[in-house]
């Protein structure tokens, strides 16, 4: 009869039995056990939950506790369901809708408490413990970190435990514990192994709700005044760079972002590009190969480093240099890129791009016009307008600081010759208007610049704080020219980084300061590990898989033989606990182990101790069939009788009575 | 209906000599070994099924690589779970212990001895008989007596029959069970009658024409020597503690003759049940009484005598009357 066929006649037999077992009571162990294992679930969502409604599933955890503590009944359904009611009217008021992530989660979380105060029967507990791990799962929505996953663990033990409370009533917490740790550490080979050859689809499956990606922090494709200082505070990872060879000294590290073209007086906006498959240049000279890992910023840009090149088939070209993904960056992914940094770019620039790159606002910024007319009085060509531009910057004493005041509408003219000190942007955006003034086509870049090389793991980490403005300049014959305003202020902001160029005054970021040593090394340390997580566990994506498959020998493109792989595995995984569970031990006492044992050695030898026989009997016949040892053998006997049987219960005996039973030698 | 009700029996059967090969009761002991034990998922089971794959599909769409980890994590928990509850019945074994008699409407009290080899304690076990559900749990290399109460409706010989042992620990997502027939019967004595007419008055054939209106116990006629079937109450413990022999006080009414409790000398209107049921309450009040008495049924004939021995005797010949020795019936 095939297995098929067996369990359909089980299942038949099943429905014969018509009683089904009596649904146990809820007992404080059980109700204990769920009660952690929901306050485990929601807490760290507290973290995106709106306040009141993490507030109100807390109050419903407590109330629950109160309702164990005091062995009292449950709410009536009539109140549940009026708070039920009223939960949702409070989520759809605070979303709008109740279609979408986070208003899935405020439910989840919101019926998870009410399912626990109504909890009685085995039901409500295998229905608390799914909406505990669906919660579980929701954590992953706004955090994958290592620190997630720890929770996440935690979480699941505690439900596991929940359950196997439920199972066993009578048991201790120390034996539901250990059974939820043994089913964890039995589940744990099946996750790696279907973790890692599990077929990956690329998702979505579907149209995912509007608030799947919510806005992140990040460069936008607009610069006001103060925009980029804004993301000086911040110590957050903008991406990671792992390169070939040895990565490029820190004053040539330009990770090339939006570039504003257009401006209106105060703002700068980007200015519209054609796009391509390869870049805009000729990539000529020093080729620098690296891989990025892009955190999602929800924009397509991908921060290459100047100048990007030819690089995989998901990245494409932008007229003005930029490197784009196809599609935003939703998730953290990693790109292929190359760099050339001494190629010239734009040396056939259009006359219309030029045209754009040298329109200012006709009434904005007066004085500043002025001036760069002085500048450019006179001047032989647009180079040496440059050169004189720049020397009056650096004879202007402008000074580089992480609070700039606040701007007006000429926000050249005001940082020029009113408040004189600026961050990047400012020394940025005066350079380019002076520059327009002059007549020279000049545009602004914005990205980030620097970075810091983590000496755990060897990649080079880019911050928030690294985030940068600087300018481009166009040459006849020579193309775009990358001018660094900010360097003639604070030369070091280039070489070292920001908090090399921040005078005393500007309080840094305590990440960044230079006498945490031991903090910088403890979080080289950890930010490298959590590297390591982003690349090889949440970065292990259809591609990695395909990669990985194909250097195991495998042909990752035949679903067939994947799908045998695993089903191999997971066969030889279930044998190897078929195996555990039928082997055991007869019993833990080790005098009566090593009996068994002295006993079958003697069955070997044809003298195999008969299940009536009691030892003294035994021994007996034993010393009969082997007169030399006699004395041994009684001895053997009658001291496992002693210690069997007798009153004493002496270690030492013991260890000596298994010494003796192993010495003998039957001859 | 009926019909279905026979069709679902009849499977049922067929499942039970195929596929669990249950039929005839077994020698003890039974050992569960890996032939025996049958895993399935519980309804619970199912559902968990059900939300893991909702989960999978969520982490899919989400891209989320740490949802496919919790699924996979829960998943390999979950079907780790099936070789616990597997291991949590392998290598029991079970021996039927003597049932004690039973009048029928009493519950019959049939007692398993379950050993536990393994030096580990087995949670949440239970046992399925008759429709009735005994839980227990078994200590670390320990054999323990599971009683399981059946509720008898019928004399006769009530065998224990098909009997299930199952667990759903550790999760409570898999359903590990074994089926086994152990060979344990019990008697079940018919109910004695509620309202008996008093016992015929004496071994004649007039017997049930007219009631002794005397007590038993009222006149003390005189001692005999003691013999180990005489109920305590009548021994004569004065004379016993004076230093003399034991000795049985006989009264007036035993003296009236031995009883003869006669299936022949019942009213004609009485069917079968209720004449073992009035002979049952006869036997018990005459047992109470210290009277000796004696039992004709067909194809039965019990020399009068007194005691517990002899009570049992009688009432086993009621509780079997018009079955054949080899009646394996199985269900009251």
């Amino acid at each position: 009869m095939s297995a098929g066929a067996t369990r359909f006649a089980a299942m038949l037999k099943r429905r014969g039995s018509a009683r089904p077992a009596p649904a146990p009571a809820l007992d404080r162990h059980q109700g204990l056990w769920l009660l952690a294992a929901a306050a485990l679930t929601v807490a760290p969502h507290g973290i995106w939950l709106p306040a009141w409604i993490h507030a109100l599933c807390l109050l419903f955890l407590a109330w629950r506790g109160l309702i164990l503590w005091q062995g009292s009944r449950p709410p009536p359904a009539v109140l549940l369901f009026a708070l039920a009611a009223a939960a949702a009217a409070g989520v759809r008021l605070e979303f709008g809708h109740f279609f979408g992530k986070d208003p899935g989660v405020a439910l989840l979380a919101l019926l998870l408490g009410m399912k626990l105060l109504e909890a009685r029967a085995a039901r409500d507990i295998h229905t608390g413990v799914l909406l505990c791990l669906f919660l579980q799962l929701a954590l992953f929505l706004e955090n994958q970190s290592i620190a997630a996953a720890a929770m996440a663990f935690l979480g699941t033990l505690t439900c596991l435990g929940a359950l196997v409370a439920l199972a066993d009533p009578a048991g201790s917490v120390r034996e539901h514990l250990r059974s939820a740790t043994l089913l964890l550490v039995h589940g744990l080979p099946f996750l790696l192994v279907f973790f890692v050859l599990f077929p990956r689809i690329q998702g979505p499956l579907w149209g995912l709700p509007a608030d799947a990606f919510s806005a992140r922090t990040g460069l936008s494709d607009t610069m006001t005044p103060g925009s980029i200082s804004a993301l000086g505070n911040s110590s957050a990872i903008a991406f990671r760079a792992a390169f070939d060879g040895p990565p490029p000294p820190p004053a040539q590290r330009y990770w090339r972002g939006p570039v504003l073209g257009s401006f209106d007086g105060r703002t700068w906006t980007a200015a519209r590009f054609a796009e391509a498959d390869a870049p805009f240049y000729r990539p000529v000279g020093r080729r620098l190969d690296y891989v990025l890992t892009l955190e999602p910023h929800n924009r397509r840009w991908l921060l290459a480093l100047d100048y990007p090149g030819a690089a995989g088939p998901l990245v494409r070209f932008a007229s003005d240099h930029q490197a784009l993904s196809a599609r935003p960056v939703q998730t953290r992914s990693r790109f292929a890129l190359s760099a050339y940094p001494d190629a010239p770019v734009g040396t056939d620039e259009s006359p219309a791009v030029l045209a754009a790159a040298t329109r200012l606002p006709a009434d904005s910024n007066p004085r500043s016009r002025e001036l760069a007319a002085s500048l450019a009085a006179g001047a032989a060509s647009d180079a040496e307008i440059l050169e004189r531009v720049l020397a009056h910057m650096r004879a202007a004493r402008l000074r580089y600081t992480l609070r700039p005041p606040l701007l007006g509408t000429d926000s050249a003219d005001e940082f020029l010759f009113d408040t004189r000190s600026g961050f990047c942007e400012h020394f940025a955006s005066a350079f380019a208007v002076l520059m327009r003034a002059a007549g020279v086509p000049t545009r602004i870049v914005t990205g980030y610049q620097g970075g810091e090389i983590n000496p755990v793991d060897g990649y080079l980490v880019i911050r928030q704080s690294d985030a940068h403005a600087w300018a481009e300049v166009w040459l006849e014959g020579r193309g775009w020219l990358r001018v660094d305003p900010t360097a003639l202020a604070a030369p070091e902001r280039i070489a070292d980084g920001l908090a090399a160029a921040l005078s005393a005054e500007d309080a840094l970021p305590l990440m960044l300061q230079a006498d945490m040593a031991w903090l910088r090394g403890l979080r080289h340390r950890w930010e490298a590990l959590s590297n390591s997580w982003n690349q090889y566990v949440l970065g292990y994506n259809p591609e990695r898989q395909r990669e990985f498959l194909a250097s195991l020998g495998f042909d990752p493109r035949s679903a067939a033989k994947l799908a045998g792989l695993l089903a191999g595995i997971s066969a030889l995984l279930l044998l190897a606990l078929y195996a555990w569970a039928s082997w055991q031990r007869r019993t833990s006492d080790p005098v009566q182990r090593a009996w068994e044992r002295f006993s079958a050695r003697m069955a070997r030898a044809g003298l195999g101790r008969e299940p009536w026989e009691g030892p003294l009997a035994y021994g007996d016949r034993l010393a009969e069939a082997l007169p030399e040892q006699a004395d041994s053998l009684h001895a053997i006997c009658a001291a496992y009788a002693r210690l069997r049987y007798g009153a004493v219960q002496a270690g030492d005996q013991s260890r000596a009575l298994e010494k003796q039973m192993k010495g003998i030698r039957i001859q | 209906m009926r019909r279905a009700a026979h069709l679902a029996a009849a499977l049922r059967r067929g499942a039970d000599r195929w596929l669990f090969r249950v039929g005839k009761p077994e020698a003890a002991p039974i050992r569960l070994t890996q032939r025996r034990i049958y895993v399935l998922p519980t309804p619970a089971g199912l559902g968990f099924a059900a939300a893991l794959a909702v989960m999978l599909l969520t982490s899919i769409n989400y891209n989320l690589s740490l949802g496919y980890g919790l699924v996979f994590l829960l998943g390999g928990a979950a079907t780790a779970s099936i070789v616990h509850a597997f291991r949590n019945l392998l290598g029991l074994s079970l021996r039927p212990a003597r049932c004690e008699p039973v009048f029928a409407g009493e519950a019959a009290g049939f007692r398993l001895l379950i050993d536990n080899p393994r030096p580990s304690r087995r949670p949440a076990l239970r046992l399925r008989a008759h429709g009735q559900v005994g839980t227990f749990e078994l200590g670390p290399a320990t054999e323990s007596t599971i009683l399981l109460a059946c509720p008898t409706t019928r004399r006769g010989r009530l065998h224990l029959g098909r009997s299930v042992i199952e667990s759903t620990w550790p999760l409570g997502l898999i359903r590990a069970w074994s089926v086994f027939v152990p060979d344990a019967d019990c008697i079940v004595h018919p109910a004695p009658e509620p309202a008996p007419p008093p016992l015929p008055d004496s071994g004649a054939d007039g017997a049930g024409t007219s009631a002794s209106t005397r007590e038993g116990d009222d006149d003390f006629a005189g001692l005999r020597a003691h013999r180990s079937a005489d109920s305590p109450r009548h021994v004569a413990w004065k004379a016993l503690a004076r230093g003399g022999p034991m000795l049985t006080k006989q009264y007036s009414a035993a003296r009236g003759g031995e009883l003869l409790l006669a299936w022949s000398a019942l009213p004609v209107h009485l069917d079968d049940e209720q004449r073992l049921s009035r002979l049952t309450a006869w036997i018990l009040r005459a047992e109470q009484d210290g009277r000796r008495y004696g039992l004709h049924i067909p194809n039965t004939r019990i020399a009068p005598d007194l005691g517990h021995d002899h009570r049992d005797r009688c009432l086993r010949a009621l509780a079997l009357f018009g079955s054949t020795a080899e009646d394996t019936e199985r269900r009251p």
